[in-house]
């Protein structure tokens, strides 16, 4: 077990790897995607409130859903990082930050253009999980503008993972404090959590959810290849391997 | 079909959400896609550098 | 490191006398270079007076937007000196020393983060007492403002510090770090700035100030431990 975790975080084998299994993550969660549109855009019946309306459920929950797993992706490789000196972490770290940028902005995104026709506005201050959202947003971008202004890479690896480490325990107090506040003012909420879901609904959101989270892996492997190969610019794999692509060409 | 597309009148924003969502799906892809290839042909044309610099020929880098 | 580099030929202290020796040499400091203590303050003032010129000087108005402007007026006053917590001595190498010195680097960082509460922002609660009244703030209310932002303010300096350690070497870095304390802050402001609110209409504050207390001590147990960290990252 603990040889194959070894091979894994050895640059060469999850270079080769990550090159094997990013098409493949792409591919089913392309067809995963087809399903889930397909259940979700013409099987499933309109809800009796909102109508055809919600049906942006089937791309605003995955968004949100991996905007918070990334994060907490992140956070995870940072602490392997900076406990066990792994490179490779902070390479996961390095990659997960600006996918996860991009799905905390669809889910944003996503949510504002719901409640455009369900609330009346565009953007609602009051509702605790848009402030979440937003505020996770901004973790997002100030982890990325740490690590691009520090110029020495294994200084940024490690700064940038103190850095999410401490979001970490922020982003679970945000949310309890939004909620809190929100409370306050009884801000709408966007979905009944009360009322269930029928499984016409409900099937094709476990499989948006699904692709969403395959693809982000797909993401997450094409961005690692490209940090790892940077990581590792002068290493003689690097050579052999580009030679060899060329000698092929 | 044109029952489909009007989204039960919703379709400005039902349509806008998903295309909005697949646009950042694919940018996502394809911005790692094209970093991958851009680190990979500097490093190769460095790495073609130096050996030339060192006198070896293309044949010799291949051997 | 051994024992026969000069460097390391110095007593070696208790984190407790650490932490004391460091908070003297601080206010020290402090108090040398008034023009840094007062420009927060002066930064403080100009903030509260935009309001009532940008939005109204009717008293209705005032009186709802005080506690909040007087919030995030002393948050943004207190971000000013972040950049110099580390700066100074970054750059005359006295930082190096404390981190080659041997002695605690945590009870060092946790002595900055103090100082620095009580020559930045003790003295802008204090003005904030003042500049309430003028927003018509009910003078009963005035406690509750005075705590909050104490405590508030306290956690401010401690997450501040770990984002000046983080960035301590890098070029022009005092906007980097507004953006990073700033998101870090929101928990606070909600819980500080509504308290007040609160407190002003006679609603019961349903637990902001025991929020307040948890988020200072936690931040006290771990933002020294961090910015410690953060420091010898930066350095290495």
């Amino acid at each position: 077990m603990w040889k194959f975790f070894h091979q894994l975080a050895s640059p060469p084998h999850f270079y080769r790897l990550a090159g094997l299994l990013a098409p493949w993550f792409l591919g089913l969660s392309l067809v995963g995607m087809l399903v889930g549109l397909y259940g979700g855009l013409v099987l499933a019946p309109p809800d009796y409130q909102q109508g055809d309306a919600f049906r942006i459920i089937y791309v605003h929950v995955p968004s949100a859903y991996l905007s918070l797993m990334a994060y907490t992706m992140m956070a995870v490789a940072s602490i392997i990082g900076l406990v066990w000196r792994m490179k490779l972490a902070h390479a996961v770290a390095a990659a997960a930050a600006p996918i996860g940028a991009s799905f905390t902005f669809l889910a944003l995104a996503t949510g504002s253009i719901w409640g455009r026709p369900m609330w009346g506005t565009w953007w609602e201050w009051g509702d605790p999980r848009m402030m979440t959202e937003l505020i996770l947003l901004f973790l997002y971008l100030g982890y990325m503008a740490l690590r691009s202004a520090i110029e020495d890479r294994n200084k940024a690896d490690r700064a940038s993972a103190v850095l999410a480490i401490v979001g970490v325990v922020n982003v679970v107090l945000v949310h309890y404090s939004v909620e809190w506040w929100s409370s306050l003012h009884q801000g709408q909420t966007i979905m009944n959590e009360n009322a269930r879901m029928p499984t016409s609904m409900l099937a094709p959101l476990l499989i948006m959810i699904f692709a969403f989270t395959l693809f982000f892996g797909a993401a997450l492997l094409q961005r690692l290849r490209a940090e790892v190969l940077e990581r590792e610019h002068s290493a003689r794999w690097v050579g052999r391997m580009l030679a060899e692509e060329q000698a092929n060409a | 079909m044109l029952e489909f597309l009007a989204m039960g009148g919703y379709a400005a924003y039902v349509w806008t959400a998903f295309g909005l969502t697949f646009a950042v799906l694919w940018l996502n892809w394809w911005s790692g896609r094209r970093r991958h290839l851009r680190v990979k042909a500097r490093l190769a044309r460095q790495g073609q550098d130096e050996t030339l610099h060192r006198g070896a020929t293309i044949k010799e880098v291949n051997a | 490191m051994t024992d026969d580099e000069p460097v390391m030929q110095t007593i070696e202290l208790r984190p407790f006398a650490t932490f004391l020796a460091m908070l003297r040499r601080e206010l020290q400091l402090a108090f040398r270079r008034p023009a840094d203590l007062i420009n927060p303050l002066f930064f403080f003032a100009i903030v509260v007076t935009l309001f009532p010129v940008a939005v109204s000087p009717l008293p209705d108005v005032l009186k709802v937007l005080g506690p909040g402007v007087v919030w995030v007026a002393v948050l943004l006053a207190a971000l000013l000196p972040l950049n110099g917590l580390f700066g100074q001595d970054h750059e005359d190498g006295t930082l190096e020393h404390y981190v080659l010195s041997g002695q605690s680097l945590v009870a060092m960082c946790f002595a900055k983060i103090v100082a620095l509460w009580l020559v930045s922002v003790l003295p802008l609660v204090v003005i904030s007492a003042l500049v309430a009244q003028s927003y018509l703030l009910p003078a009963s209310v005035v406690p509750i403002l005075v705590t909050t932002l104490s405590l508030g303010g306290y956690s401010l300096c401690a997450l501040g510090a770990v984002a000046a350690g983080l960035t301590v070497g890098v070029q022009r870095a005092s906007a980097l770090i507004a953006l990073l304390v700033l998101p870090l802050m929101i928990p606070v402001v909600i819980f500080g700035a509504r308290a007040v609110s609160l407190a002003a209409v006679d609603a019961p504050l349903s637990g902001a100030l025991e929020m307040l207390l948890a988020i200072a001590i936690l931040t006290s147990l771990f933002a020294p431990v961090a910015t410690a960290a953060a420091v010898r990252i930066s350095l290495e």
